[in-house]
């Protein structure tokens, strides 16, 4: 059971009961109007009645207004379950045919499994290697589309431990029935006591930051705000301008989001930021894994602002910071990997 | 009651012209219907047999009777037939073709040649996609989502995508047809206003099967020159956009929901009207809603992917419009319930399939309104609430109302009677049948059934189990009225012109009608279903 | 060609089909139906029109680059000559109306030659894109240091599917052409009966119109980036 549970099924019953008793209305009539003037000799004519403009006025804005209600209650949740709240546990999702591949920040990778906490907000990134799924938690109320080449996303909070069902329902080959797993909801304190008994490879974040050298991302994107590219400390969240000649509708702006930061890593120069050179950044499409992707944007994400402040730049709110995440100071000034940028 | 066969005398269309010939070059729009009946029963008993096939896997929650990847084949193809190869062309290519010219006075449909090589082109198409099944299948599902279609789909994606897009011009062609025997071949003094509420709707029909018709045609070229040649249009790794394609996928195929259910609506006000002795309570209201869910139907596409990854705010807004093209189809259910209302209540074959669809229908619409709320579609969507919801509309509705208009103008079409108690029981067995297949299928959406699966957890086996016996019975209702259809148009009774004393020109013309449906060019001075003015004409009263 | 077309007899009672009316039923009939075609075909054009506008919005610069590499001359030299196959076909049309069949025969192979001309203009482009490797799928290569080469690529596949489609329309054009030629010199035609010269001058006219959009997509965003 999660947050969503109850209030979803609150209003599937509610729906239920309305339409139920619409229906058995219009039953009811049917059958009675059939028997009552069920036609009793053949030669039989019956009264000629072509409409009643009242009777149609009733029942054209009853149901339009009924409508409307449905239409207000249902957006309400819908937009409950679609905006993930800002403090939430981050978990990634990278799905493939016919498996998933869930990541915990502090590093635990999971395959068809995924262990929360309850009483947690809990938000899924999630991204696929080849072609649409859906993650779904029947139990949850919630689904979400899993699409090749960008994140959507997905939160739910759990309120009951216990082991439910997870599913991809949007068809995705032949194993498609088989990309089934299980989602583990479990008390904060067995989670905790979970997540102490693996993560092998350090945490996500500094998982990225091992890639941010290993691509020589560090030779440009210097920490002092001095280098050929741009710090990107601070980035993550914050608003940029979009140069005007890379945007058909004239000058725009962005967040940069997960989606933005995987782009520019991909395809860096469809789209260029105002004030930057476009021809600096190479293309990494075809030389890092969506599991590399995610933790690059993870490490990038962790980067705080900058010391003193936020850049010249930046606009808008600054990144929230995992209370129980690592500590990253960014490689300009030292590094949990004792890497300095330039030096390597 | 045993008939011996007796032999047409009357010049009529069926014996006009002899030999295989003359009815493979015809080009008479009630012999083209004829055609287009033999051939769209075929493939409703392949589809069917298809979805028997699946129905008999999900007995048990292991894929063990077949495959997973020959499941898939069968719902892909299930889909492809039932969709472009049955449902699309029922009512409109059969009973359309068949009854529209008569019932508008004229002698022809405005394109006779060109109705002719719709049924050639339709079974060129159906052709290519029987090939492209039988080298091997598809595994796609019918949506075709890009990229398993395009990329990683083993199966024949472009030979079936071919087949559809060449049946798609069969569609455009009938479409056509209609839309101008309806703007120019009615017959002297009859009016927009005095046309029978089928001609509305079929008109309706035509206008989105012309309009909607391109966008899949021009999206099944789009995916297959992305597979032939290996470009991306749709391919996220080349720039391309997954999503962009179940846009325009939905841009038809929503529209092509209404394609199915819109003649459905077309046959019940006849049916209702002629079984009730009364005309359609408020007219107006029934035609222009008709038109209503042509036009609003165009502008709720989006509600196919409410969770593929849209704007929460475009969300918001097909949301609203999937509300509002449900408020003309409200309309009708009620004005036809009301009809009844102190009407003269038959309850031969074809007014029990029209209570049937009504019933069904409500509750497939009832079930769309769950799917258009925005929190609740998040859940059951992709499930087999889904699945049961669409089966309501399609099968509940359109083939309920296809088999009660069959039975009406079978009369009329082949001039004989049916058996009425066997009629009976077939209408019972299939509104039972149905029930009793897609009903658990609610259920079992709203615990989590995802649709495509052919294995599921042990929990769903009750309901599925349901659902297959009722699929059995279902089936058998179907294949009652071929046997005893078939039966009858040798040995039945013979039929006069009018048996049900119903108004439409139809009927004022002999059964079987003439080769160029009238004697005389009829002339109309009254409304449509108006029993009072054709009082004397069917003894009355 | 005869020096003058004989309107063979009878041919006139034989152009109305029996099931209208009256031959003005029956023309305004013929006519409603090539309108209604139009609309398909419209609709048909529209879908690749919607694709088109998301990927430039998404790719604004690898369309501008693109549209660089089109040959922007013999573009307009193709405007110019549709247009004024329009034209001649228009002339064909009024010349069926009153019934001067030879003009209408000779108005016909105007626009039959203009169209070919066009054609091969454009055939002459593919060619030419295809020695640079911008052909479609396996033939084609990014140039090297090409910002966003995925949308470059994108842009060709689009011009291609949509140029192609436009040109396939035009052989069925040129096709339907070369059949209304044969029909005037065998004297189908008449100051009564003339409505397939008329709907398809309505199908050339789309055509043409077609092409207006397809030529300021393609050719005139990359305009200022220079060749």
């Amino acid at each position: 059971m999660s947050t969503f549970t109850t209030e979803y099924d609150l209003f599937f019953w509610i729906m239920v009961v309305v339409c139920g008793l619409v229906s058995l209305g219009i039953a009811v009539v049917l059958i009675t109007f059939a028997v009552r003037y069920h036609r009793r000799n053949d030669d039989e004519l019956p009264t000629q009645i072509k409409g009643n403009v009242l009777a149609e006025a009733i029942w054209i804005t009853t149901p339009f207004i009924l409508f409307l209600g449905m239409f207000a209650y249902g957006a309400k949740l819908y937009f409950d379950v679609e905006l993930p709240p800002s403090d939430a546990l981050d978990i990634y999702v990278v799905a493939k045919q016919w498996m998933w591949e869930t990541q915990h920040p502090e590093g635990e990778r999971e395959i068809n499994e995924l262990h929360v906490p309850i009483g947690r907000r809990v938000k899924l990134t999630m991204t696929s290697q080849d072609v649409i799924h859906s993650f779904f938690i029947p139990d949850f109320r919630i689904k979400q589309d899993v699409l090749p080449d960008r994140y959507t996303t997905l939160w739910f909070e759990a309120t009951t431990p216990g082991k439910v069902h997870l599913f991809c329902a949007e068809y995705c080959g032949t194993k498609h029935s088989g990309m089934i797993g299980w989602i583990y909801a479990m008390e904060p304190q067995a989670y905790e006591a979970w997540l102490e008994q693996g993560a092998p490879e350090g945490s996500m974040a500094s998982t990225g930051e091992k890639l941010f050298h290993q691509f020589q991302c560090a030779t440009c994107h210097h920490f002092d705000g001095h280098g050929p590219c741009p710090d990107l400390r601070g980035l993550f969240g914050r608003t940029v301008s979009i140069a005007s000649g890379t945007s058909v509708t004239g000058p725009t702006t962005v967040v940069a989001d997960e989606s933005f930061i995987r782009e520019k890593i991909l395809n860096p120069r469809a789209h260029v930021v105002e004030g930057w050179k476009d021809n600096y950044m190479p293309s990494f499409q075809g030389q890092i894994t969506e599991d590399q992707m995610i933790d690059l944007i993870a490490y990038i994400k962790a980067m705080g602002p900058p010391p003193g402040g936020t850049l010249s730049t930046s606009s808008g709110a600054t990144p929230e910071r995992e209370a129980s995440g690592p500590v990253i100071i960014g490689p300009g000034v030292t590094s949990i990997n004792n890497t300095v940028p330039g030096e390597r | 009651m045993i008939a011996a066969p007796e032999v047409r005398t009357e010049p009529n269309y069926l014996n006009a012209k002899e030999g295989v010939l003359s009815w493979l070059l015809t080009t008479d729009h009630k012999r083209i219907g004829l055609l287009y009946i033999a051939s769209i029963t075929a493939f409703f008993f392949i589809g069917g047999f298809f979805a028997l096939m699946m129905r008999l896997e999900l007995l048990t929650p292991p894929s063990d009777l077949v495959s997973p990847e020959t499941y898939n084949k069968l719902f892909t193809m299930h889909g492809i037939i039932m969709v472009w190869f049955f449902l699309i062309p029922s009512i409109p290519a059969t009973l359309g073709n068949f009854i529209l010219p008569m019932m508008i006075g004229a002698k022809d449909l405005a394109f006779p040649k060109l109705n002719l090589a719709s049924w050639y082109i339709f079974n060129l198409g159906a052709a290519v996609t029987l090939y492209a099944i039988i080298r091997g299948g598809v595994d796609t599902g019918w949506t075709f989502y890009t990229p398993l279609s395009t990329t990683y789909s083993t199966g024949y994606v472009v030979g079936a995508a071919l087949g559809i897009f060449i049946a798609g011009f069969s569609s455009i062609l009938t479409g056509l047809n209609f839309i101008a025997t309806v703007h120019t071949m009615r017959c002297p003094g009859l009016t927009w206003f005095r046309l029978p509420l089928f001609i509305w709707s079929m008109y309706a029909t035509s206008l989105v099967l012309v309009i909607a018709t391109p966008i899949l045609a021009i999206t099944l070229t789009m995916v297959g020159v992305e597979r032939i040649f290996q470009v991306g249009i749709f391919d996220p790794a080349l720039g391309g956009d997954p999503l962009l394609f179940q846009h325009m996928f939905w841009f038809y195929s929503h529209p092509a929901v209404y394609v199915m259910v819109l003649p459905a609506m077309a046959v019940e006000s006849e049916l209702v009207a002629a079984f009730s002795r009364k005309p359609i309570f408020g007219y107006n209201a029934v035609a222009f809603s008709s038109l209503g869910i042509a036009i609003v139907g165009f502008l709720v596409w989006g509600h196919h992917m409410f969770v593929a990854g849209q704007s929460v705010y475009s969300a918001l807004v097909f949301s609203i419009l999937s509300y509002l093209v449900a408020v003309p189809s409200a309309i009708k259910v009620f004005n036809w319930t009301a009809t009844l209302y102190k009407g003269s209540v038959s309850w031969d074959t074809p007014m029990l399939y029209a209570i049937g669809f009504i019933g069904l229908f409500t509750i497939g619409g009832m079930t769309g309104l769950f799917l258009a709320a925005l929190g609740l579609d998040v859940h059951v969507t992709d499930t087999y609430f889904v699945v049961a919801h669409f089966h309501y509309i399609m099968v509940g509705g359109a083939v309920m109302a296809y088999l009660g208009g069959i039975h009406y103008w079978w009369p009329k079409i082949s001039g004989r009677l049916y058996p009425e108690f066997l009629a009976k029981l077939s209408a019972l067995t299939v509104f039972l049948g149905f029930n009793l297949t897609f009903f658990p299928q609610f259920i079992l959406g709203y615990l989590g059934m995802p649709r495509r699966y052919a294995a599921y957890p042990p929990e769903f086996q009750m309901l599925h189990v349901l659902s297959t016996a009722g699929a059995s019975i279902l089936g058998a209702g179907y294949v009652l009225p071929l046997i005893y259809l078939t039966w009858s148009w040798r040995y039945g009774p013979k039929a006069p012109p009018n048996p049900w004393r119903a108004t439409g020109l139809e009927w004022q013309t002999p059964s079987p009608p003439p080769v160029e449906n009238f004697e005389e060019t009829p002339v109309v001075n009254y409304e449509a279903y108006d029993y009072e003015a054709m009082k004397e004409k069917l003894a009355l009263g | 060609m005869a020096e003058t077309i004989q309107i063979l007899p009878g041919r006139e009672a034989l152009a109305h089909r029996h099931h209208f009316a009256t031959p003005e039923q029956q023309r305004e009939t013929v006519m409603a139906g090539m309108w209604i075609f139009l609309a398909t075909e419209i609709m048909m054009f529209g879908g690749l029109f919607m694709a088109y506008a998301v990927y430039r919005l998404g790719h604004p610069r690898a369309f501008e680059l693109g549209s660089a590499d089109m040959n922007v001359v013999l573009g307009s030299i193709n405007t110019a000559l549709l247009i004024t196959s329009s034209f001649t076909m228009a002339l064909a049309a009024h010349a069926a109306q009153e019934g001067r069949l030879r003009g209408l025969a000779w108005l016909l192979i105007a626009t039959i030659v203009i169209g070919a001309v066009f054609l091969g203009i454009k055939f002459s482009e593919y060619y030419a894109h295809f020695r640079e490797h911008r052909a479609p799928g396996v033939w084609y290569e990014s140039k090297p240091n090409e910002p966003d080469p995925g949308g470059v690529e994108m842009f060709f596949v689009l011009y291609y599917i949509m140029t192609g489609l436009h040109a396939i329309h035009m052989l069925i054009g040129i096709g339907i052409m070369a059949v209304l030629w044969l029909m005037t010199l065998a004297g189908r035609f008449s100051r009564v009966y003339h409505s397939p010269v008329v709907v398809s001058t309505l199908y050339w006219g789309f055509v043409d119109i077609v092409w207006m959009f397809l030529f300021a997509l393609f050719y005139l965003p990359g305009l200022h980036q220079g060749r």
